[in-house]
């Protein structure tokens, strides 16, 4: 099977791996490059688990093949904490946002490229912004609360 | 932190009124908000799901799975797939030291009827045929593809009616009227308290009603699924999505007949599971991959197997009869209740025993009749779900309540206020109630709904009124020997106390001396007693009367200090 | 069989390629998941040509590369009257990928944006050259492959008489129970020249022809409507599928059909 080399930033760092034709870049991330923080839950682009950001545009890494991302930059959960928790990440701890956490590395680069174009969402603009990401256990509410303490300069306080 | 506000205003507070003796008064985390111990892990995408174990040359699994609702398997040919590129090792049912296993058997709970693979007859559809171990999922899936099976289509059953009529498809040989047989006697399970044939002929009003409900699909995020490696000393680790972490240990040491202690089992970070992580299915499978081919193997399922082969909350049907006094009191009620159990045992049958002791809800009802069928059918086995074996019956209950409060022209919740049990009734399944309060429930709820209760209504309570004369056992219980059945053996439902296993699969009973009546599943075991069918032997017509019948309903295992289910993982004492 | 993906620069160069079989891959919302199982194999052909991506004002409306996005589309202040189609189209992921053409080719349940262009009277342009051709037949015959380079989309009249709806059962959104797209031009208070649409009742979307032919030459009002929604499932023999039974979208298309004229009267 013909290998393609890959040259691409991840979370801020220059990356190269190999990818193998039709793989996806959620199968490439995880298991070509190590980062785990993108989960598989559908393959089908249904959940939404599988969410990073292209270019800071949220994209489902199930149905991308990887190959496409020669170049690109690429955000996933595993960057947003540094030496400390993003305030992001604070206001879901807060809010108790996560369960099981399955789908919560997908809702934060969701709601991260939100809080990027748009620093102060009503709640409308937060539930719009997750309506491709799927949460079986902790309940929306939760998660759009910690959304919006982020954008009404909540966290921290 | 900040504040969160309570959902809201004023909360209502039972808890000292209620429940003083239950709970200490010094609760230092209720009303305050609090973090998750796993959070960060959580919010960083670094908690340890299995799925996130990093190895080296991971081998991936992936099944065949049968097209059909019930057939016969002629001939497996997986000449063209083991030489697909990528291809390692293709495992079928022979390749599985025991293959045959039931759920509960760890419990002594029912008997054998599950293959892990199918070797000879698949009963629904999507029942695993084959497996491919292969470099990457994706030659796995194209090698299983390959894989060509020589089917022979049977007749299938999918309703529980259907599946429960003289000459309906059978769908296990070992049941052969497609029922479970409980405590080795009776096709159903049964609960007799006091007189529900005398409570109709005395009651003003008889109202029936029907009610069923759909399998659901817990759905998880994340999908169900093992990763096994070998590990040194001959062990084999595997990292699983199991909510049932020695139960799945157990049944995969049982199935792979290896000690336990050749197993090393991680798991606890679960992405969701609501019910549907249980049933031990993954962890053989890829156990068995790394032991055949010494590599680490993961088993997962993708998103249609989640839905389509993933066991859903069993779908149910309940016949719900009362008598009613024409002032609401309810004085007698029967049900006939249909479990789907799917093709295969695995929870269902206990979960009836759940349902039965629930039995007639939190109501006082002096006549409780039930019989309730753990049926057969060639749908997706059926497993746990929240609510376990409770959810159904209740939205029966609660929608004939409604119904029963229709037609005698009362407010639902007067109806549900008068018949409300309280402290010190005794139930159906003979325990005194305590701590109850469905009627502090109601109130609140006719004040929130803007129902106006009479005074009389308004000033019950759980904690007067109850015991005394409603503590009592019931003067005189009718009993049957409806659907009685032969040759099992009597404590095929529950065991314990360190009784031997038998050498024979167990729960089946020795080869009767008599030759009538007789079961195919009483052979010895072989790795390839999946239950060849031969046309489905069926019981014999004019089966014996039982030798002696039970002087006590069988539904009242009231027997002292005797030990009983407190949850699927273990025992109470009484 | 395994997968080998080919990029071309040129889209015709691609439309090339594809002459020697293969699947050309749009956005990859819809393809991709026969990718992940199984079910897609051999060649898979893409184009990164910059000309997919380009969103053109023409005299009497727009011409849109086939590779747009629904994030291009919600971008384009030209494109307003094609906002509330793009989006109720999945989340924002989605719409990032899920190209218009692509949309054209969508299966069952999926197709609401070619709902939507298809009451506007679209026409497809192809990628191997040759005059547009009508929507219509594109989607009267989509198994044969079509690789497109661009549709042609006409400005409506007027804000007015574009109108859009779609029927899920999850909010804020979700897969289609059916949408309903209808243009509506009016001449002296009469209707002319109306397209009446419709997503997942049917194999593709589909023109109301009943509806249309009850709705052609009248005024909008109330008795118009409830005449047209008298007519709505005629002839229509919608899918049956995990979202809906076909049943019950011939029994609530009528239901719809009347909010949607009604909102547009």
């Amino acid at each position: 099977m013909a290998m393609k080399p890959v040259t691409f930033t991840l979370n801020g760092l220059a990356k190269a791996a190999f990818t193998e034709d039709g793989q996806n870049l959620l199968d490439f991330l995880r298991r070509g490059v190590g980062d785990m923080a993108p989960k598989y839950g559908c393959g089908q682009g249904g959940c939404g688990a599988c969410t990073v950001l292209l270019d800071g545009v949220p994209h489902l890494s199930c149905l991308t093949l990887a190959e496409t991302v020669e170049g690109r930059r690429v955000d996933t959960a595993s960057g947003l904490a540094g030496a400390t928790i993003s305030p992001l990440q604070e206001a879901f701890m807060d809010r108790f946002a996560a369960q099981c956490g399955y789908c919560t590395p997908g809702m934060l680069m969701a709601a991260t490229a939100l809080l990027a174009k748009n620093p102060r969402p009503n709640r409308d603009e937060v539930i719009e912004a997750i309506s491709g990401n799927i949460c079986r256990c902790t309940g929306y509410e939760p998660i759009i609360a910690a959304i919006l303490d982020v954008a009404e300069g909540r966290v921290g306080a | 932190m900040k504040d969160i506000p309570m959902v809201g205003g004023n909360m209502i507070d039972f808890r000292k009124e209620f429940f003083a003796d239950e709970r200490p008064e010094v609760l230092n985390e209720i009303g305050k908000p609090t973090r998750r111990q796993d959070i960060t892990g959580h919010v960083t995408g670094r908690s340890p799901f299995y799925d996130d174990h990093q190895f080296e040359g991971l081998l991936h699994m992936r099944c065949l799975r049968s097209p059909h609702h019930a057939a016969r398997i002629r001939r497996i040919d997986s000449t063209a797939a083991e030489k697909m590129p990528g291809v390692v090792r293709i495992v079928t049912g022979r390749d599985v030291p025991r293959n045959l296993n039931t759920l509960l058997s760890l419990l002594d709970f029912g008997i054998d009827d599950e293959p892990i693979i199918a070797t000879d007859r698949t009963r629904y559809r999507g029942e695993a045929v084959v497996a491919v171990i292969a470099r990457t999922d994706r030659e796995a899936r194209d090698a299983a593809a390959a894989i060509r099976v020589d089917w022979e289509v049977l007749p299938h059953v999918l309703d529980v009616e259907e599946a429960v009529k003289p000459g309906a498809p059978a769908v296990l040989d070992i049941y052969p009227n497609n029922k479970f047989a409980y405590h080795g006697k009776y096709d159903h399970q049964k609960l007799r308290f006091g007189d529900a044939e005398t409570a109709f002929a005395q009651a003003d009003h008889v109202i029936e009603g029907r009610y069923q409900m759909s399998p659901i699909e817990q759905a998880p995020i994340e999908t169900c699924g093992a990763i096994a490696a070998p590990e040194q000393d001959g062990r084999y680790v595997c990292y699983t999505s199991t909510q049932a972490l020695f139960f799945s240990l157990g049944t995969a040491a049982k199935v792979l007949d290896l000690p336990s202690s050749r197993l090393h089992f991680i798991g606890g970070t679960v992405g969701g599971g609501f019910g549907g992580k249980v049933d031990s299915i993954h962890e053989p499978m890829a156990i068995l991959g790394a032991i055949l081919t010494g590599r680490p193997v993961k088993f997962m399922w993708d998103r249609e197997e989640e839905m389509q082969v993933g066991a859903p909350r069993g779908a149910e049907l309940w016949y719900v009869k009362d008598a009613v006094m024409r002032d609401g009191r309810i004085i007698g009620r029967k049900f006939t209740g249909y479990f789907d159990s799917g093709a295969y045992t695995r929870l269902s049958s206990y979960a009836i025993i759940k349902g039965v002791g629930h039995l007639p809800g939190p109501y006082t009802i002096p006549n409780v009749h039930a019989d309730v069928y753990c049926v057969y059918t060639n749908r997706t086995p059926a497993t746990a779900m929240r609510g376990f074996g409770i959810t159904g019956v209740d939205f029966a209950i609660e929608a004939h309540m409604d119904k029963v409060a229709d037609t005698l022209g009362m407010n639902p919740i007067e109806l549900r206020l008068r018949n409300a049990y309280r402290d010190g009734d005794m139930k159906a399944h003979r325990r005194l109630a305590k701590n109850c309060a469905l009627i502090e429930c109601c109130q609140v709820v006719a004040e929130k709904a803007g129902v106006k209760l009479s005074p009389e209504l308004a000033a019950l309570s759980s904690t007067k009124g109850g015991g005394g004369d409603r503590a009592q056992m019931p003067a005189f219980t009718r009993t049957d020997e409806n659907g009685r059945v032969e040759g099992y053996k009597p404590w095929s439902y529950a065991r314990k106390d360190g009784a031997k296993r038998d050498p024979i699969p167990p729960g089946m009973a020795p080869p009767p001396q008599q030759p009538a009546p007789t079961y195919q599943a009483s052979r010895p075991p072989s790795p390839s007693w999946g239950g060849d069918g031969g046309g489905g032997q069926t019981q014999s017509g004019g089966s014996a009367p039982p030798a002696s019948p039970p002087p006590n309903p069988p539904a009242a295992p009231a027997r002292p200090g005797a030990m009983r289910f407190s949850s699927l993982s273990g025992f109470r004492r009484r | 069989m395994a997968v080998t993906v080919e990029t071309h620069g040129a889209l015709a160069d691609a439309a090339r390629a594809m002459a020697g079989g293969g699947t050309y891959m749009g956005g990859g919302t819809v393809l991709m998941r026969g990718v992940n199982d199984g079910s897609v194999q051999g060649r898979l052909l893409r184009s990164t040509d910059p000309a997919l991506r380009a969103i053109r004002a023409t005299g009497d409306g727009f011409t849109l590369g086939a590779g747009v996005t629904m994030a291009d589309v919600l971008a384009s202040r030209d494109l307003e009257f094609l906002h509330p189609v793009a989006r109720v189209i999945g989340g924002p992921q989605v719409r990032a990928m899920a190209t218009v053409g692509g949309n054209l080719f969508a299966p069952h349940p999926y197709g609401d944006f070619a709902t939507a262009l298809l009451a506007l009277g679209a026409r497809v342009v192809p990628a191997a050259g040759g005059s547009p051709r009508p929507l219509d037949d594109i989607l009267r015959d989509r198994a044969r492959p079509h690789l497109l380079a661009a549709i042609e989309v006409p400005r409506p009249r007027d804000a007015r008489a574009f109108g859009f709806l779609k029927v899920s059962r999850v909010k804020p959104k979700g897969v289609s129970v059916l949408s309903i797209a209808a243009h509506l031009p009016r001449d002296g208070g009469r209707l002319r020249n109306v397209r009446v649409s419709y997503g997942a009742m049917g194999p593709a979307p589909l023109r109301a022809v009943s509806v249309e032919q009850v709705l052609e030459g009248q005024s909008l009002d109330p008795a118009t409507i409830a005449r047209a929604a008298q007519v709505a499932a005629e002839g229509l023999d919608p899918p049956t599928d995990p979202i809906s039974s076909g049943w019950y979208r011939r029994e609530v298309v009528g239901v719809h059909l009347k909010r949607l004229l009604e909102r547009m009267a």
